[in-house]
Order: structure tokens, then C-alpha cells, then sequence
């Protein structure tokens, strides 16, 4: 048996319907809301501003700091349990490695820029909903950047490449299932992120990763066009 | 061949494409990797000759030596005062920039100028490592009492003031408000009538917002018609507030 038709009946490369929004949060300096499917991601910004603790610090350059996190009430019906993790500081750590790439903090020695990512609905792809959304509320920010940074889970069920899984195919049971969050800088294709979790073949890994290049472009358009909307609506 | 993709005063996204092609200079806020100059922040593309520049839309205040801003008292020491300067860094106050007057070794501080108390003050100094010395010797450079205070987008200071600060003037007359705009952001501003300082918080807060779109001047000076109910006259050079 194959897994040629997807329990929620996408296409094989198609995502789930995304949505983009940036200001959402009017106190930060910069925030972004990226929905994917029923997967809510939103990010605020702060900064650059003065970093404390003290011994964190660097004198050259600013620094990153990205908080992971995952609401109570945001999973499948079990309460996850608040406060930080050993899942959500390794979110926050890879997340801040997919975005470092891009933004340039070399003019703001011994200060911070903190990135608050809180998921109020999760179905899987969170990390990738996460970084969209960060990417685009630092854009917000002001702060100088290459590139925006798109991202998005490809992988394999049963031996077939879909893009975009969501909860319900990451727990497949009648076959071997991977995950691969990627996250691809549009202009150059440079990847920031990448991730895997399950079992698949050599070939099936470079497929996958074909068609998350794909995908990332679409979801780059996504995000560009949400940036720009944010001032076509105040001109009204 | 090189050719130009975007508009004039365009919303661009970093890493956007602003031209392709040598015959094309990267500006402020730009970067050019191989043939083609891409954006680095969220901006409005301006083309100036050659050179390509972005006007950004957002971020927070950088410190430049010879700005006046408002600041705000945080911490007294024993050599003079640190301001909150409303970017990522403090400013420090010397104890012999802050007045004429002399200060008596060991005098209580807070006589002059005391926690939480505004200032317009200039940057005399910004070094690398972004320690910056403000200085309150100067035409124009005082305490701040009464009046409110809001804070504005820095990037939008510029429209905020206007060429040679016309569109302030035009804030002040319609409204009947003193009003002192920082570089920084930082707004003072005080009325007698408050229903006028009203007025002026909500008509900066409307050029913050639609500063991007052309025809700033003439919608700010309709705006304060129609709430006002005055007949403002416009001054010369008011019309094109691109800068």
C-alpha cells in the first residue's frame, strides 16, 4: 500500500492555505502572524536594545536571542505543559541558527534583539511557522537583512514526497514516515535549516528537498506580499 | 545592460531586487551581490541619478553625533546624569555640559535634573562601541516641564518636521501648541487648550502613518482645515516633502 492519496486531500506538493499578517502586535517593535493550515505562529520583536543579563553580552556584535513557544491549550487536546523545555530551547536555538545567516547586528555591539515566537494552535510544521513568521516580523523591525527567510516541513509518507505534513500524516502508522523542516533563503536558495526526523532513502531526501525549494518560493511570495500589504492598508 | 525594477518610493522587502546590471550604484540601506542590488530593509526605493537608495519604514533610533533629541533621566552618578536615549543605548550627561550654573562637589543632583525628567539635549558624541555624551549647552536645550509626551517613529521624524520644519509650523499654528520634536522620536508638545493638544497628537500620528503616500502636505493641511475650522496658509516649499 501506498500513501497515494493524502488524508486531508492536497496535491502531493500543494500546502496547506496560508495566511500572513505583519503589525499584529502594536507594542513590538516588529510582529507577524503566519498561518499555515490550522498551524498559528506569531512572532514580535524587540530591539535592538540593551541585553541583560550583562554576561551575555557581545562587544562585537548584536545578538539573537528567539523564545519558542507553545501555548497550553495549542496542541491535541492534551494541556502541554508551560514554561520552557529541552523541545522548545532546541526550537529556539535552531530558529536563531535559520535567521542569523540574514541579519547583519554588527551595528549594534552589546545589544539584543529578542524574537518572541508563540503558537497559539499547533498541527505540525511549527518550527517552520515560527520562522516565517520571525522572519518577516524582523523585516518589520527595521533590522538590516540580506533576505527574508522561508520555511516549510517537506518529507515522506509511505515512500511518497509530500510537502507541508500536518499532524495527522506525521503520526502515520501504516508506513515508514519522515519529517524535514527546511528553511531556504529565496534569492540565493541557501538553505538555514534542516532538520530530520524518521526514516527515508537517499533518493527520497534529495527529492524532498527539491520540492521544498519549490514550495519555499511560494511561501517567500507569501510573505513579500503581506510586508507591502501592511502599507497598502494604512493608505486607505 | 542595466535596468531598474523599481518604482519611485516603492515598498521594497529585504532581499528584494532593485536593479540588475553595473550601471547602477547601491545606496543607503542597499547591498550589491554580483550583478544586482538588493534591498536590506523594509523601505521606500528612491532613485537618485545613479544610485539607488532605500528610505526606511521602520526601526528604532541610531545615535548620531549632532542630533538633538528628547531624552529621559534614568540614573544620577557622581559625575553628572544617564538619559534613556529611546535607541538600544544610554547617553551620559556631564556634570559640566548640563548647565551654566556651577554645581557645588557633593550637591544633590536632583535640583537640576531629577529621575524621570525630560531633556532636549544634542549628541556631542557617539563612539564606536556606542557610549554617547549628550550636552545641554545650546540654543533651544532645556528641561522639559509640564506639556505630555508621545513617541513617534524615528524614520518618520523627517516628515513629522517637514522642509525647514514647515510642517511642524503648520502644527503649531493651526493648534496653538508648543511643540519640540527630537531626533529621536520623542515628542513634547503642550497647549492651552487640550482639546488642540489633542489635535496635534492625532495629526502626527496620521502623518506617521501615511507619511509614504504622495501628497502628505496638502491632506495634513486639509486634515487641520476641517478640524480646526481655520483657513491655514501654506508656505513656500511646503509641496514636495520627499527627502
Amino acid at each position: 500500500m501506498t500513501y497515494d492519496k493524502r488524508l486531508d486531500g492536497r496535491k502531493a506538493d500543494e500546502t496547506r492555505p496560508i495566511e500572513a499578517k505583519v503589525g499584529v502586535v502594536k507594542n513590538a517593535d516588529g510582529s507577524a502572524m503566519f498561518k499555515i493550515g490550522s498551524t498559528v505562529a506569531y512572532a514580535a520583536v524587540y530591539g535592538p536594545r540593551e541585553m541583560y543579563p550583562r554576561f551575555q553580552q557581545n562587544p562585537q556584535k548584536g545578538v539573537l536571542r528567539c523564545n519558542y513557544n507553545m501555548m497550553p491549550f495549542s496542541g491535541h487536546g492534551n494541556r502541554v505543559r508551560p514554561g520552557p523545555n529541552r523541545r522548545s530551547k532546541e526550537i529556539g536555538m535552531v530558529t536563531e541558527k535559520a535567521l542569523l545567516p540574514v541579519i547583519d547586528l554588527s551595528k549594534f555591539p552589546n545589544a539584543v534583539v529578542d524574537v518572541f515566537i508563540e503558537l497559539p494552535q499547533t498541527d505540525a510544521g511549527t518550527r517552520c511557522a515560527g520562522i516565517c513568521a520571525a522572519s518577516m516580523a524582523l523585516a518589520d523591525a527595521g533590522i538590516i537583512m540580506k533576505d527574508l527567510v522561508a520555511s516549510v516541513a517537506v518529507g515522506s509518507v509511505d515512500h511518497s514526497i509530500i510537502a507541508d505534513l500536518n499532524y495527522d500524516e506525521e503520526a502515520y502508522e501504516d508506513g515508514p514516515v519522515a519529517d524535514i523542516p527546511v528553511a531556504i533563503l529565496p534569492n540565493s536558495g541557501k538553505v538555514t535549516l534542516l532538520q530530520m526526523d524518521g526514516e527515508l532513502s537517499r533518493e527520497e531526501l534529495k527529492k524532498s528537498l527539491e520540492l521544498s525549494k519549490k514550495v519555499c518560493k511560494d511561501i517567500y511570495e507569501v510573505q513579500k506580499k503581506a510586508l507591502k500589504a501592511k502599507f497598502e492598508v494604512e493608505s486607505k | 545592460m542595466s535596468e531598474l525594477l523599481v518604482k519611485e518610493k516603492q515598498v521594497t522587502v529585504p532581499g528584494e531586487v532593485l536593479a540588475e546590471g553595473m550601471d547602477y550604484l547601491p545606496g543607503n540601506n542597499t547591498y550589491r551581490e554580483g550583478e544586482k542590488i538588493f534591498s536590506s530593509k523594509l523601505g521606500l526605493a528612491s532613485v537618485d541619478g545613479r544610485a539607488i537608495k532605500l528610505i526606511p519604514l521602520s526601526g528604532k533610533y541610531l545615535p548620531k553625533e549632532g542630533d538633538t533629541i528628547i531624552a529621559e533621566v534614568i540614573d544620577i552618578l557622581m559625575s553628572g546624569w544617564r538619559v534613556d536615549t529611546g535607541s538600544a543605548y544610554s547617553a551620559m550627561l556631564n556634570m559640566k555640559e548640563a548647565t551654566s550654573e556651577f554645581i557645588q562637589k557633593g550637591a544633590d543632583l536632583t535640583k537640576y535634573y531629577d529621575f524621570g525628567d525630560h531633556i532636549v539635549c544634542k549628541i556631542t558624541q557617539v563612539t564606536s562601541q556606542m557610549l554617547i555624551d549628550v550636552s545641554m549647552r545650546g540654543p533651544g536645550l532645556r528641561k522639559l516641564t509640564g506639556g505630555r509626551i508621545i513617541r513617534a517613529n524615528p524614520n518618520k521624524v523627517p516628515r513629522i518636521i517637514g522642509k525647514k520644519g514647515s510642517m511642524v509650523s503648520m502644527i503649531k499654528d493651526a493648534t496653538g501648541c508648543r511643540i519640540t520634536v527630537g531626533q529621536n522620536g520623542v515628542i513634547w508638545l503642550q497647549g492651552e487648550d487640550p482639546n488642540m493638544e489633542l489635535l496635534a497628537v492625532k495629526t502626527m500620528r496620521k502623518i506617521e502613518s501615511e507619511s509614504h503616500i504622495s501628497g502628505l502636505t496638502d491632506r495634513i493641511k486639509s486634515f487641520l482645515e476641517k478640524e480646526t475650522g481655520k483657513k491655514i496658509s501654506a508656505k513656500e516649499g511646503e509641496k514636495n516633502d520627499v527627502r
